[in-house]
């Protein structure tokens, strides 16, 4: 090894097992990096480390104390035994000390199979406890906003407290009274209510103590199944998991991703997911006969629409959603380029922009829906006005054919589509001027699919299915992509990647990139050809 | 030597202390350079007289010299630790006397400013030492070019709220930002990031009057009292069951035994002295018959005790030691700034224990309970206010199981009605 690289990092053994980190790494961080899980509750990587818990303590060979892992830093040489006799009965005694005021009330808590004083009490804890003594009673706050207290569950990590004082930027949490009346609060009645990344403290805390009005006694957490997907509620594209019981979507939480959110997500998309759940939903291809929407199978519905679209060559008017997929997005593209080609058009909500202080590049963006980004690479321009209304024209008069990805058309007027030669719908629901249409195909939200969106840093991020279709929905993808194979003799994709791999030849900031290698993170647009 | 001006009110004032020799070590140390100082107090071997007796000339050349930042000299005078009334005294009859040391230390170690973190229950010794204050900038000791060194030497006072954990030092440095008490994780040590986040030394009270001594006698004439590796004079606060309890400025490694027979009187007529504290509440008890030990770092900790801050409490066969214990427990868990779990939750639980046990309901096994208590509470925390709290417990229930057991058992319908 040269001089130079010996100076940037330090060897140490994690446990037995030797290996090489950075100078200044911290022992938590090193030890993670071989697979060892120090327990920690004060120790966040989106925070500082106060060191307090006194849960991560490990044993270092030849340091007259334990050292908490969280801060001490890996020294040249060091040997780190994270369960050595000493470290173990450290960790044992911090558990029952938590545990004297901490009630047990986990079939009541909303944490419960996700807490990490019960993972850690169950792992290493005393198999009895030896309190003789009542506990500390404090009870429960609304510390507003979404945000519910136990202060008796609190364990005093202060997680919550720093991330508003040091993300948030924004202090409204503090810790008052000390000893074991210390107590998590907030400034005479203000609270979190109002400050939009507030709902992050009920992710990092470690225990039951703030949890969310909003999933209040929903779910227990061993129902949950957990899909990393994306927010579909702004632009930024946070990375998230929809978890989901009973086919029904209970509460999203940000998936850590340094590039695009780091821990954390705003309160507007984290709570906004009911419309996911919404029934009321198309659940079979409908088709106009003597005037009337009748349901039809796949196959008839498809064969009739290919024929009455053969041969349409006036052109084409399109109205997308921007909560659709890049592979539907491109989809549409290409069945209106078959049909003679046209403008299309998306309509977005828009609001003010709120950017989290202490990660600025994360933010509630403006236009709030997730492909706006998508939209506009793969040629769709922006109508309608920042109440995502309005600016339908062109296509509610248009003579030719008129093709509605997952708009809802809840304000076009009654007779949009009526002059049109062919009216394809392809969405949800069915209200409003969607009835006019001549074929109405029920598609998947971004919960039911596998897809991509590109967000407002041009990031290209897959999601994967949660929930099972309602009725035969499939994937617009899908269901244009057969259409056009029918209309054009061109293979049909099977797959989403097969989707997305035609999107280069819409759109050059695609060229190149592979579904496939997008991975659970995203990569932004043309990153192959850097 | 520190205390030779107490109950002269004439001390008090500048002119009183500069008629006593006053200010002539300032105005030798500034013409003087910065290391030769530091290594007259190494020479010394003065050590901090807070508790923890490390070597004050060596606390200061961790300083970084010349880094071209702001340093701070800060003084603790938030004395709080139970039994010990040394600083007040110091503070009460010679302002100057601290004045000057901070004055010196902080030329030592080049801080243009010093802060004084006293108690805020010492409304007499605050008054007294903002009035000296006030006296030493008016005479040019202090403030903008001192005495035309050329150096400013800015002093200034900050009344604490009353937290005994503001006097831990890197808690005090959180109370003087401003912040909540709470001390902080070590590295990094105060010489590098200390009181906003720039290089600080804290010096006790007693620590730094002994500076302008040393200043002006030399090193090697202030090791002539104590041992080799305790030097120096201490002040050691007498209360408890004594006929003559006080401050007294002895030598260190003076014997223990004597000291309390014959220097403090012994106990009352007719009573036996049953434990004795030697430093203060957070050192571990001795029992009567280990008193034979010199008064100074080295054999009190070969005693299985610690010198502490030199405040003894003395403690005769009338004394119930479960309730002392159990009332210096009580003051930790109301003075735990609740940070760290052991200390946060262990102080409180041994108290409610200790409480129980007191009022009769106690069992064996909460014995074996307290001391695995203690343990878990010893050396796992960032300060140790929690290993504190546990050496009075296990040094308690090794020396006076009996006392314990005794009450174990005794529980009657009354004193459950009362718990």
């Amino acid at each position: 090894m040269s001089s130079t690289a010996a100076k940037e990092t330090v060897s140490c053994t994690v446990d037995g097992i030797a290996f090489e980190v950075p100078k200044g790494t911290r022992m938590i961080d090193a030890a993670a990096r071989t697979g060892v899980d120090i327990p920690h509750y004060c120790y966040h990587p989106g925070l500082s480390a106060p060191a307090q818990c006194r849960m991560c303590l490990v044993e270092v060979e030849g340091a007259p104390k334990l050292q908490p892992a969280c801060t001490a830093e890996v020294q040249d040489g060091n040997v780190i035994l994270t369960a050595s006799e000493n470290a173990l009965k450290a960790r044992e005694g911090v558990l029952e000390f938590l545990l004297v005021n901490h009630p047990l009330d986990c079939p009541v808590c909303d944490q419960s199979g996700e807490c990490k004083l019960q993972d850690y009490t169950a792992a290493e804890g005393r198999p009895m406890g030896r309190l003789a003594e009542p506990k500390r009673i404090i009870g429960v706050d609304d510390f507003g906003g979404d945000v519910l207290f136990h202060g008796d569950r609190c364990v005093m990590c202060t997680r919550c407290v720093r991330f508003m004082r040091e993300v948030a930027q924004d202090e409204r949490l503090a810790v008052v009274q000390r000893g074991d009346k210390a107590v998590i609060d907030t400034f005479f009645g203000e609270g979190l209510e109002g400050n939009i990344w507030a709902d992050n403290v009920v992710d990092i805390c470690p225990v039951g103590a703030l949890v969310s009005k909003d999933f209040l006694h929903k779910a227990r957490a061993w129902d949950l199944d957990r899909t990393p997907s994306i927010c579909p509620n702004c632009t930024q594209g946070c990375n998230i998991t929809l978890q989901v019981r009973d086919n029904q979507v209970m509460r999203l939480k940000p998936r850590p991703n340094a590039e695009v959110n780091g821990h954390w997500m705003c309160d507007f998309g984290r709570l906004n997911y009911q419309w996911v759940n919404r029934t009321g939903r198309i659940e079979a291809p409908l088709v106009r006969e003597d005037g009337k929407l009748v349901p039809m199978s796949w196959s008839d519905t498809l064969l009739r629409l290919a024929n009455a679209a053969r041969g349409q060559s006036t052109g084409v008017r399109s109205v997308v959603s921007p909560y659709a997929a890049n592979e539907d997005l491109g989809a549409v593209r290409r069945l209106a380029d078959a049909l003679g080609g046209g403008s299309g058009v998306f309509r977005v909500e828009s609001g003010e922009e709120v950017v989290l202080p202490g990660f600025p590049q994360l933010a509630l963006r403006s236009d709030r829906a997730a492909n706006v980004r998508g939209a506009e690479l793969l040629g769709f321009s922006r109508a309608g006005d920042s109440t995502g209304m309005g600016g339908l024209e062109e296509a509610e008069s248009f003579d030719g054919v008129i093709l509605v990805l997952g708009d809802d058309l809840e304000d076009a007027s009654a007779d949009f589509g009526q002059r049109s030669k062919l009216f394809i719908y392809v969405g949800h629901v069915l209200g409003g001027a969607a009835r006019n249409a001549d074929f109405v195909l029920p598609s998947t939200t971004f919960a039911e699919m596998e897809g991509s969106f590109t967000n407002v840093a041009g990031r290209v991020q897959r999601f994967w299915p949660a929930i099972q279709v309602p009725g035969m929905s499939r994937p617009a993808w899908q269901i244009l992509g057969v259409l056009l194979s029918g209309i054009i003799d061109i293979p049909a994709p099977a797959r989403p990647g097969d989707a997305f791999a035609t999107l280069g030849d819409l759109s050059p900031a695609f060229g190149g990139m592979r579904f496939e290698e997008l991975g659970a993170e995203g990569q932004p647009l043309e990153y192959s050809r850097r | 030597m520190l205390s030779e001006h107490f109950g002269d009110p004439e001390a008090r004032t500048l002119e009183g202390w500069e008629a006593r020799g006053g200010y002539s070590a300032l105005r030798k140390a500034l013409g003087e350079s910065r290391k030769d100082i530091i290594e007259e107090v190494k020479k010394s071997g003065l050590r901090g007289r807070g508790g923890a007796g490390f070597p004050t000339g060596v606390k200061w050349s961790f300083m970084p010299k010349d880094s071209g930042k702001q340093h701070y000299l800060l003084c603790n005078a938030d004395e709080s630790e139970p039994g010990t009334f040394k600083d007040r005294e110091l503070m009460r009859w010679t302002p100057h006397q601290l004045i000057e040391g901070c004055l010196i230390g902080a030329y030592a170690i080049q801080a243009s400013h010093c802060y004084i973190y006293i108690r805020g229950e010492f409304f007499e010794a605050t008054q007294i030492l903002a009035r000296a204050i006030e006296e030493v900038y008016e005479a040019g000791y202090a403030g903008k070019d001192v005495l035309g060194s050329g150096h400013d030497l800015d002093i200034t006072l900050h009344l604490g709220a009353g937290a005994y954990i503001c006097g831990e030092e890197t808690g005090l440095m959180s109370s003087l930002e401003g912040q909540r008490g709470e001390p902080r994780v070590k590295p990094p040590f105060p010489a590098v990031s200390g009181v906003f986040k720039k290089p600080t030394t804290i010096n006790n009270v007693e620590t730094l009057c002994a500076v302008p001594h040393i200043v002006n006698n030399g090193g090697e004439w202030y090791q002539q009292w104590g041992t080799e590796k305790s030097t120096g004079t201490k002040l050691f606060c007498v209360s408890g069951h004594v006929q003559r309890p006080g401050n007294y400025e002895v030598p260190m490694g003076f014997n223990f035994r004597e000291f309390i027979y014959d220097v403090c009187g012994g106990p009352p007529d007719g009573r036996t002295i049953k434990a004795v504290i030697p430093g203060g509440s957070s050192v571990p008890i001795m029992s009567a018959d280990e008193l034979d030990v010199g008064m100074d770092y080295e054999a009190m900790i070969s005693a299985g005790t610690m010198l502490g801050c030199g405040s003894v409490i003395v403690m005769d066969d009338t004394t119930d030691i479960v309730k002392q214990v159990r009332r210096m427990v009580d003051f930790y868990a109301h003075e735990s700034c609740g940070q760290c779990t052991p200390c946060r939750e262990g102080t409180a639980w041994a108290a409610k224990i200790l409480r129980r046990i007191e009022d009769g309901w106690g069992t064996e096994s909460d014995l074996d309970t307290l001391v695995e208590i203690s343990e878990n509470m010893t050396g796992k925390t960032i300060c140790v206010l929690s290993d504190s709290a546990a050496a009075p417990i296990t040094s308690s229930i090794e020396k006076f199981r009996e006392d314990y057991l005794a009450l174990i058992g005794a529980g009657t319908v009354e004193t459950a009605r009362s718990a």
